[in-house]
């Protein structure tokens, strides 16, 4: 198990490495540059940026570089925000994600299973076709409709919450239902399919023929396999809810990470565009690790070598 | 009391029909047996014939909807099931009746250990203490022949063979000493060697602790040394009921006389193909108003396309559902017995 763990970490490395060099591919590929803006520079200014940043050096020079300094972790400093490192602004903003996702991934998850697992109980039942309604809904309503809605709704209507900007816990709260809704429906919808097969299974049966109270059943003999598919997708999730979604931060105008990634790349802000892409695929591959992991203790059967 | 001879199950004119997108399926559709204590009865017929799902009502087990148990009494040591309350029929269950089903591989809990399965059993029915309900689990693992159980007890099924989880079924379903024992299709996902070893371990346990089984199988092989009487099941009907010698010397009806040709005969020739009924099981939900077999039925007439064949009494236990049922008893008692 332990051997397993360090094997898929240091897997990691290579692989986010292979995502930085085919996002800087991208980039290099892609017309202009950053300093190809509206403002012409004088010659020689750009002449000595250009020295600066190596950019009259051969490509493979300074790909090599700049994975070099990626190896240390130092991804530089941004070109647009000057003086402030990669590492500085990604730790600023990312904090902002992080707290609206884990909260919304909490929502979602207390959602889409209590109402996932009600609904393949009282299958057929008015609280079922309800529920898969309104996941139904959920999964179609993009969040920058939603969004805008809730906030007409809630605070331009009722004002019972600001609309937008940071600051005390109300302001989170409809970011985070705009966020937390799609995924609530998807959970809720795994959770009532795999419910309902492992329901129909034969060691349900057997279970039942023991004499056993419903109660137990359920919680003790059908939940864990009916939330294995819920499982295998929450650690993406987790993964691209904590990294920030762009639409929910631009609506609410929350400083998050999404936001500021969207605009380096508009910026061609090439440095900080690669510490966050670098960034978000370790934690995305640490996620599913952390998954994989979790499925050896819901199911036996799963043995890591 | 007259405990040791009484009837511990009676069923009378039982039908459980399933709801179905294609209409109503009569899966057991008056079905009527009685069950000795200490006795064995075999239920025999082919896939499909109800045999599940006539056990799965005496367990009221089935799935509802889109099944239902809509006419009949199931009589258990003397209360009828079908009026007793859910609560009620869960303390019987596992604990006075106990049931093993067809696939020991799918029948066990993947996610839970060996021990936590059959020890839930004894704590809940039995009020065992942790430590009294593992003990307990070691002791019915090594009853039923589980080699080094203090070993085994804590591994998960998947760790089991096949036939190693069916004994661990066994022992889950003997472990409140139940009065009786539902084995349906015990060790047809099994193979040949160790279906006789699951079978004589059912046999034995039965006479030590003498459980009343039912045992269902579609193979008649299986229930010749097992059984005192034998129902013959088809399209949710009986088709013959009697003792279990009499069935096998003279049976009064074509399709037992079919399922027993279809028997794998130990003198039987190598490589001849083995004796088959022709044609398939009638759809449950779509059956003509005759007698379900006729199409498949070597001596069928007119009549039996028409009219909806008689339960014929041949003699006080033989019955037999058939237009022709004395003429093919007086055929089998001529032509003597083929199967001993
Ligand atoms: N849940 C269900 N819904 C609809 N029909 C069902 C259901 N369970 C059983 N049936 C039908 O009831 C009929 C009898 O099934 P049953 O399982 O009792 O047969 P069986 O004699 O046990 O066959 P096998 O030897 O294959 O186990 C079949 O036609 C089957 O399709
Ligand atoms: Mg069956």
């Amino acid at each position: 198990m332990l051997k397993f763990i360090l094997k898929r970490l240091i897997i990691i490395i290579p692989m986010a490495l292979l995502v930085v060099t085919l996002t800087w591919g991208l980039i290099r590929i892609a017309p202009g540059n950053f300093y190809s803006g509206e403002k012409k520079l004088p010659p020689a200014i750009e002449a000595n940026i250009t020295k600066k940043y190596g950019l009259d050096k051969p490509w493979y020079v300074q790909y090599g570089k700049m994975m070099w300094n990626i190896v240390q972790l130092d991804f530089g400093d941004s070109l647009k925000y000057q003086g402030q490192s990669v590492n500085e602004i990604i730790w600023r903003h990312f904090p902002y994600s992080a707290t609206i996702g884990l909260l919304a991934y909490m929502l979602a998850l207390l959602i889409g299973l209590s109402a996932g697992i009600i609904a393949a109980l009282k299958q057929n039942s008015l609280f079922d076709y309800g529920s898969m309604a309104l996941a139904m809904l959920g999964l179609s309503i993009p969040n920058f409709v939603l969004g805008p809605i809730l906030v007409l709704v809630f605070s331009l209507w009722l004002f019972w919450v600001p609309p937008a900007r940071w600051g005390g816990i109300s302001s989170l709260i409809l970011p985070v239902i705009t966020l937390a809704a799609i995924y609530a429906a998807y959970i809720a919808r795994l959770t009532r399919a795999g419910m309902l097969e492992v329901l129909r299974s034969d060691y349900i049966r057997t279970a039942r023929a023991k004499g056993l109270s419903e109660k137990t059943v359920l919680l003790k003999h059908a939940l864990r396999g009916g939330i294995i598919p819920v499982v295998s997708f929450t650690g993406p999730a987790l993964a691209s809810l904590l990294a920030g979604t762009v639409v929910v931060e631009k609506v609410f105008a929350i400083p998050g990470l999404g936001k500021i990634f969207i605009e380096s790349v508009f910026n061609r802000d090439e440095p900080l565009t690669l510490g966050i892409v670098a960034f978000l695929s370790i934690l995305i591959m640490v996620f599913n690790l952390a998954v994989d992991i979790s499925y050896g203790f819901l199911d036996p059967r799963i043995r890591y070598e | 009391m007259n405990e040791k001879n009484g009837t511990i199950l009676s069923v009378n004119d039982l039908k459980t029909y399933f709801q179905t997108e294609d209409g109503v399926v009569k899966a057991v559709d008056g079905i009527t047996f009685e069950l000795k204590r200490g006795e064995t009865l075999g239920i025999v017929g082919e896939s499909g014939s109800g045999k599940s799902v006539t056990n799965l009502s005496v367990m009221r087990l089935i799935p509802e909807p889109p099944g239902k148990i809509v006419n009949g009494d199931i009589i258990f040591d003397g209360v009828d099931v079908r009026k007793l309350s859910i609560e009620e029929v869960r303390k019987i269950r596992g604990k006075r009746m106990a049931m093993i089903f067809q696939d020991p591989m799918t029948s066990l809990n993947p996610y839970l250990k060996i021990s936590t399965q059959l020890m839930e059993v004894t704590q809940l029915h039995l009020g065992h203490s942790k430590q009294q309900a593992y003990e307990h689990a070691v002791e019915m693992l090594r009853t039923v022949g589980i080699p080094a159980p203090e070993n085994r007890i804590d591994n998960y099924p998947h760790e089991f063979s096949g036939g190693m989880r069916q004994r661990v079924m066994i022992a889950m379903a003997l472990s409140c000493q139940p009065e009786l024992l539902i084995a349906d299709e015990p060790t047809t996902a099994l193979d040949v060697t160790i279906q006789a070893q699951i079978l004589e371990l059912i046999k034995d346990l039965k006479k030590d602790l003498g459980t009343s089984v039912i045992l269902i199988t579609h193979d008649l092989g299986v229930v010749a040394g097992m059984t005192e009487n034998i129902i013959v099941m088809y399209a949710g009907k009986v088709f013959e009921s009697a003792p279990t010698k009499e069935l096998f010397a003279t049976p009064a009806n074509p399709y037992t006389k079919g399922l027993l040709k279809s028997v794998p005969d130990p003198a039987h020739e190598e490589g001849k193909p083995l004796y088959q009924i022709p044609g398939l099981p009638p759809d449950v939900a779509h059956l003509p108003p005759g007698c379900p077999f006729a199409e498949r039925c070597e001596r069928a007439e007119d009549i039996c396309e028409r009219e909806f064949p008689p339960f014929v009494q041949i003699n006080e236990n033989h019955h037999s559902l058939c237009h022709f049922a004395k003429e093919v008893y007086a055929e089998s008692i001529n032509q003597g017995s083929t199967i001993s």
